[in-house]
């Protein structure tokens, strides 16, 4: 099926952006999870360093639990798939990354209302609303070490690029680059606040993982070949 | 309302470990001899082990919830961030309420002012206020 449901927008031709319908969206929590499986021992490794040593299972056990119910078939929206995503990751993962990327999913997928299809632009509005939410629900923000500092560039460089192709790509590199500048950041938030300076030297696991998010975007939206060497 | 004593403020005390919440739970029903407080614990993962459980907090919620709404305790990091998220999605009973308060002395407060028949308001005004009791 490759990328059946994956197509360029109105504007024809190589110029247009890509618009997602809700298979897209089901590929990009499936991918999600494919992530978050494959690092899920990274993930923890970077997590002992300042944290609790969790965050990788924590992830797994509720992204395989997202997985798992949308393959049930219930949503039927882009913004469906987003809610019923946030919805199992606030009550599966037991740790604190739980309502943080759930309330992201949720409030994102609530944003987008019942589009059958989203494109660049829209996307980086609703999702800009479920990052605003995570900062309300936490209390940090960009600087502070957390996901933050991966989702905010991500979201500026989804709209940016938001009417041309690439823009999914756009918004992984943004975040893998906002993820990578965490490491000289002292935590300021959550228990790798409690390290204080020997926070620093170290890339947030949250950061990470939502670079993950967004590569697994890129994947879903077929653009993740389109890396920073090829357009460079 | 569900469970709970009807008119009754219900109390939750949330941590990530069972123990912690049932050991709370029994000391300020102890110290506060409010033996007949709506009052539950929701500690830890449903399976066991250290966590916080949305399946939990929502049962221990409904399971005190008289109608005259229920004060949360929390004791940090991810137990505060899940009924947080819980509130916003209106997964909790009506009249819940997430308070502010230091866990172990903010239970005793709480389980004090509610066996005394204090509403809502007086319930998590005593409970924050707790945080100045001074040791030192």
């Amino acid at each position: 099926m490759g990328r059946a449901g994956v197509h360029p927008g109105a504007a024809v031709g190589a110029v247009s952006a890509v618009v997602l319908d809700t298979d897209a969206f089901r590929r990009w929590m499936a991918a999600a999870a494919a992530a978050v499986e494959r690092e899920a021992g990274h993930l923890t490794e970077l997590d002992a360093a300042i944290g609790d040593a969790d965050h990788g299972a924590n992830l797994r056990r509720g992204f395989t639990a997202v997985a798992a119910e949308l393959e049930k078939g219930a949503a039927d929206s882009p913004g469906a798939v987003l809610t019923l995503a946030g919805r199992q990751l606030i009550s599966t993962v037991g740790g604190a990354s739980g309502p943080l990327y759930g309330t992201l999913l949720r409030r994102t997928g609530k944003a987008l209302g019942d589009a059958g299809e989203v494109g660049p632009g829209q996307l980086a509005e609703a999702l800009g609303a479920g990052v605003a939410a995570v900062g309300q629900l936490g209390g940090a923000k960009v600087g502070d070490k957390t996901m933050l500092d991966a989702l905010e560039p991500a979201v500026a460089a989804l709209a940016r690029a938001a009417d041309g192709p690439g823009a999914y790509a756009a918004a992984a590199e943004a975040a893998a680059r906002g993820a990578a500048e965490t490491v000289p950041m002292r935590a300021r938030k959550g228990r790798a606040s409690y390290l204080g300076e020997r926070s620093e030297g170290h890339q947030d696991p949250g950061a990470t993982s939502a670079a993950l998010l967004l590569a697994a975007l890129a994947e879903a939206a077929g653009e993740a070949d389109q890396g920073e060497g090829r357009r460079g | 309302m569900s469970g709970g004593v009807e008119g009754r403020v219900g109390i939750v005390l949330v941590s990530h470990s069972a123990e912690v919440a049932g050991s709370v739970a029994d000391l300020a029903r102890g110290l506060a001899g409010g033996a007949g407080t709506p009052l539950a614990p929701a500690g830890g993962l449903p399976g066991g082990g250290l966590g916080t459980s949305t399946e939990l907090i929502a049962a221990a919620a409904a399971s005190v919830d008289g109608g005259a709404g229920v004060a949360v305790l929390a004791d940090l990091g991810s137990a505060v961030l899940t009924v947080k998220a819980l509130l916003a999605d209106d997964e909790l009973p009506d009249g819940t309420r997430l308070v502010d308060a230091p866990f172990v002395e903010g239970a005793v407060a709480a389980v004090v002012t509610a066996a005394a028949g204090g509403d809502l308001d007086a319930v998590e005004a005593a409970a924050s206020e707790a945080y100045g009791y001074r040791k030192k």
